[in-house]
């Protein structure tokens, strides 16, 4: 039974990390008012620029700092386009998620088979990874800064008129976002999976938007969002590794039907809690 | 001296006649498309590596490569394209680009085609496919002369029946020189997600597994999960994946199609393309067992290598009757085999697999 409870705790922790860091990036950007469904692209970016980096350096460190900054830097094209040429952001997102795969591909193609050391043992993205959400909360909580992102999420132009620019801090958000998405990514080759293919995300950033709604928005929350997540993509794999007589194919929508219960059953009394200008795009004031 | 003067001379002449009888130009461009990349270690670097074996062995062939090919729409543009190049043999590497060959080989008769694992075919297209389940037997005997535990598990992406006999029949050759082992099977439901791939191959070493397997496209993150873990491994698809795994590495089966591909590309200079399906194994030299690693116990050597002069010979199947399968159903009776040619009907996991086939 403690066998049983570790192998499922350690395949959540594996399974939910990549997610987790991707929750917080989507979280930041929302938080901020701004929806980012390309945070796959940047994942993407972020996974292949930490292996070439893993690959030529040997070291996990400088990967996974290539990583963030490279989800970092390849968010502010999104930036641009959403802030600076107002452009929409549903569609500028869905534009550079496919940009992300096409150009992941293209920097990757030498070093698909390739062969690294990755991640140690005692994965410090792992032991990040929590600490890290309680920051986030603390950050958005707790501090001029994080204040002033939330203010700019609900409502811009109060914020404007108490003498903040919406956009320095959007663009400062969402580059703390691409930092998250890109560690995110790197998690996932370096970590995980060990190697670099096409792709490999597998839609793990739209998982994320859909977390940060399951999460209503609030880091903690996250936590338990991205490892219930992860539990249940392991315990699907944990069960079948066990031969429990359930079709496979009806245990791999474990994971979308637990969500959709937690969903179910958390409804109701809690206010909605998504932030006011979420999706909207400050054009000044007059 | 002067005699090899009047030797290259007559070679120089013979060549010379030779072209002018044959007004086309004697060197074949053929077009490759693959659905990944050609170094991943899998599936499509066995196709990538046949290639390389057709354009050594005939230099004056010259091939266009294009990669990462979505099966449909894409791969009917990219092979087009290739024709307008000039290529005259095209090689559409994937199962998904059937429908997308047929269509573009309609268009132009006069370019041959060839298409791995297809089931439908045209006077310009050949199909052909190697004969998985004996090598795979073969692996389960090395590997059930070499687990501690008894117990073997298997990545697999989808529960289809190439795949399932592929399972079968490793289960079938472990338990022929070990009756005690059971082989655990985990179906992610995908081919590209290498994230699900590691927690899977986690899940399965946590039942107390010492050997995985893998049939995705590409082994190399089972393989590596299995080395990190001290657990040993089996490979599939190409013969790079060894390198992931120097402990533990037991064996592995890949595609050697480069005879095959000189073959199709002479047939095509040499005007004598016809329109086949072949299907070939381990004697044909379509499949290679790779070399066995170092765990593999001295004695389970010989035993593998003579199931496979059996097999070769016509004097062993893998499907030998009477099977059960996992729910106790008898789906081959004793004295009889169940064809290599019906694979595609085998929906059930035989006796000692545990794992559901849908």
């Amino acid at each position: 039974m403690a066998a049983l409870v570790r192998s499922l705790l350690s395949g959540a922790v594996l399974s939910g990390t990549p997610l987790l860091y991707a929750t917080l990036a989507e979280l930041i950007s929302e938080r901020a008012g701004v929806v980012n469904l390309g945070l796959e692209g940047v994942m993407l970016v972020g996974a292949v620029s930490g292996f070439i980096a893993a690959f030529h350096t040997g070291s996990a460190s400088v990967a996974i700092v290539v990583a963030a900054l490279a989800g970092g830097v390849f968010n502010m094209v999104f930036a641009y386009l959403v802030l600076a040429r107002r452009a929409n952001q549903l569609a500028t997102g869905l534009a550079l998620m496919f940009c992300g795969v096409g150009l992941s591909a293209l920097m990757g193609v030498r070093y698909v088979g390739s062969q690294i050391t990755g991640l140690p043992e005692h994965d410090p993205l792992v032991y990040g990874a929590v600490p890290l959400a309680g920051l986030i909360w603390w950050v958005l909580r707790s501090t001029r800064w994080g204040l002033t992102v939330r203010a700019v999420g609900e409502n811009p132009v109060a914020a404007f008129a108490a003498g903040r620019d919406p956009h320095v801090l959007q663009y400062q958000a969402l580059f703390v976002a691409g930092l998250l998405g890109g560690i995110a990514g790197a998690h996932l080759s370096l970590g995980v999976a060990r190697t670099w293919s096409e792709w490999m995300t597998a839609g793990r950033g739209f998982i994320a938007v859909a977390l940060v709604i399951f999460a209503r928005w609030h880091p903690l929350r996250a936590v338990g969002g991205a490892l219930l997540f992860g539990g249940a993509i392991s315990l699907q794999l944990s069960m079948q590794a066990r031969g429990v007589p359930i079709s496979p194919f009806i245990l791999d929508m474990l994971p979308y039907l637990l969500s959709l219960a937690v969903l179910a059953v958390g409804r109701g009394a809690h206010r909605h809690a998504a932030p006011g200008s979420l999706g909207r795009v400050f054009q000044g004031t007059p | 001296m002067s005699r090899s003067l009047v030797a290259i001379l007559s070679t120089i002449a013979v060549i010379a006649v030779a072209a002018t009888g044959e007004p086309a130009d004697p060197k074949l461009k053929v077009g490759v498309v693959h659905l990944g990349s050609v170094n991943d270690g899998g599936y499509n670097q066995a196709h990538a590596d046949g290639i390389a074996v057709m354009k050594k062995n005939l230099p004056e062939v010259e091939v266009i490569q294009v990669e990462n090919v979505a099966e449909g729409a894409d791969a009917e543009r990219v092979m087009e394209n290739m024709i307008r190049q000039g290529a005259r043999l095209i090689f559409a590497a994937s199962f998904g680009y059937l429908e997308p060959a047929l269509r573009v080989a309609q268009k132009y008769p006069d370019v041959k085609f060839v298409h791995p694992g297809g089931y439908k075919r045209l006077p310009n297209v050949t199909t052909y496919w190697a004969s998985t389940p004996e090598a795979f037997y073969l692996m389960g005997m090395a590997a059930g002369k070499t687990t501690k535990t008894n117990k073997i598990g298997y990545v697999v992406a989808l529960p289809i029946s190439f795949f399932l006999a592929n399972v079968n029949a490793f289960e079938l050759g472990a338990r022929a020189v070990n009756p005690k082992v059971e082989t655990r099977v985990v179906f992610t439901g995908t081919f590209l997600d290498r994230g699900k791939e590691a927690t899977a191959a986690n899940a399965l070493l946590d039942q107390g597994v010492d050997v995985l397997g893998v049939i995705v496209d590409s082994p190399i993150t089972v393989v590596q999960v299995a080395e990190k873990r001290n657990a040993y491994a089996v490979g599939f698809h190409s013969l790079a994946a060894q390198k992931f795994a120097p402990k533990g590495w037991i064996t592995g089966v890949a595609f050697t199609w480069g005879n095959l591909y000189t073959r199709f590309a002479r047939q095509v200079m040499e005007g004598t393309f016809k329109s086949e399906n072949i299907l070939g194994s381990l004697k044909d030299d379509f499949l290679t067992l790779a070399p066995f690693g170092p765990a593999v116990p001295a004695d389970a050597v010989g035993v593998v290598n003579t199931r496979k002069d059996e097999f070769a010979a016509g004097k062993a199947h893998p499907f030998q009757g009477p099977l059960r399968d996992n729910k106790g159903v008898e789906r081959v009776k004793a004295g009889e085999a169940f064809p290599l040619t019906d694979l595609a009907k085998m929906d059930w996991l035989v006796e000692g697999v545990i794992g559901q086939p849908r």
